[in-house]
C-alpha cells in the first residue's frame, strides 16, 4: 500500500514536470484559477491534523503523569 | 518549560503559517527551479531541526557524563531518535527535489553522500545502545560515542562538501540560499518555517522522553 501510494505520488509529480516548458514557468495558471487555494486548504488540514494529534498525545501524557 | 504549552502553540502557528505563506507568497522566477523553490520552506527546515536536536543531544550527553543522572541520558537518546526521523525526511524530500532539478534521485554528490553517512553514523548510535545490556555502561559508552559523532557530523555536512564541487547550494562555489534569500519575501516564510520545525522537533523529543520516564517508573514497581 505504501509503495503504491509513493508510486502514485511520483507519477503525479512527474506529470507536473513534463507539463513545463523551457521558459521559466511558474504556477500562474493555478493561482489565477484559484485552484491553488484547494492545495493550501488540503495542506493546512494535513498539518493541522498532525499538530492536533501531537497536542492530544501531550494531554494524555499529562494525565498519566499526574496519576502517578 | 517542557510542560508549558506556549511554545508548542507558537510552533504550530509558525508551521501552519508557512503552509499558507509558502504556497501563496510570491517567489523569484528562476530557471530549473521554477515553482519548486518553495521546497526551501519545507526541505531545509528538516535539516535545521535535525542539527538543533543533535546539538541538544550532545549537550545532554556531556551533562550526563558530568552528573551521571540517568534522565539526561534519556534526553540524549530521544533527541537522537527524533533527529533520525528528521534526517530521513530531509534525505527523502531532498531526493524528490533532486530528481526534478538535477535529473537524478541520487546524483553522486558530496553533500548528499556525507548527509547519508552522518545519518548512518547516528543509526550506529542506536545499534550501539541496543547492544549493551548493562545500563550505566550503555549510557556512558553511548554518551562518549555521541560526543565524537557530533563534530564529525558537522564536518561531514558543512566542511567537506565545501571543499569540492557540489550541486547543492551552499557548497563548492555554489551560492547558498543567500542568493534566493535576497528576496525578502522568502525570508518572511523561511525563518518562521525553520523556527517552527525546530520547536516541533524539540516537542517530539520531550514527548518521547516523558514516555520513557513513565516506562521506567512502571518497570521499577516489581
Amino acid at each position: 500500500m505504501k509503495k503504491f501510494i509513493s508510486f502514485l505520488s511520483m507519477m503525479f509529480i512527474s506529470a507536473l514536470l513534463f507539463a513545463q516548458d523551457s521558459k521559466v514557468e511558474m504556477a500562474d495558471e493555478l493561482r489565477k484559477s484559484g485552484k491553488i487555494y484547494v492545495v493550501v486548504t488540503v495542506m493546512l488540514l494535513l498539518f493541522l491534523a498532525f499538530i492536533i494529534y501531537l497536542f492530544t498525545i501531550d494531554k494524555r501524557l499529562k494525565k498519566i503523569e499526574k496519576g502517578k | 518549560m517542557m510542560y508549558k504549552s506556549w511554545w508548542k502553540i507558537l510552533a504550530s502557528v509558525f508551521v501552519l503559517y508557512t503552509v499558507v505563506g509558502g504556497l501563496l507568497i510570491k517567489v523569484p522566477t528562476l530557471p530549473i527551479l521554477h515553482e519548486s523553490i518553495r521546497n526551501l520552506y519545507f526541505h531545509v527546515p528538516m535539516w535545521f531541526a535535525m542539527i538543533v536536536i543533535y546539538t541538544v543531544s550532545v549537550v545532554y550527553s556531556i551533562k550526563y557524563l558530568i552528573s551521571n543522572d540517568e534522565k539526561q541520558d534519556l534526553i540524549a537518546v530521544e533527541a537522537i531518535n527524533v533527529g533520525l526521523i528528521f534526517g530521513f525526511i530531509g534525505l527523502s524530500t531532498g531526493m524528490i527535489w533532486a530528481k526534478f532539478t538535477w535529473g537524478d534521485y541520487w546524483p553522486n554528490d558530496p553533500k548528499l553522500n556525507s548527509a547519508a553517512i552522518s545519518t548512518l553514523m547516528y543509526l550506529a548510535y542506536v545499534v550501539l545502545r541496543s547492544s549493551i545490556d548493562e545500563e550505566q555502561k550503555r549510557a556512558k559508552i553511548s554518551a562518549v560515542y555521541n560526543i565524537f559523532a557530533y563534530p564529525i557530523m558537522v564536518v561531514l555536512l558543512f566542511v567537506l562538501p565545501r571543499l569540492t564541487d557540489s550541486l547543492h547550494p551552499g557548497n563548492g562555489g555554489n551560492p547558498g540560499f543567500g542568493t534566493y534569500d535576497l528576496d525578502s519575501n522568502m525570508r518572511l516564510v523561511f525563518y518562521p518555517a525553520v523556527l517552527g520545525w525546530i520547536l516541533i522537533s524539540v516537542w517530539m523529543m520531550t514527548i518521547r522522553y516523558r514516555i520513557r520516564i513513565l516506562e521506567n517508573k512502571n518497570n521499577q514497581i516489581n
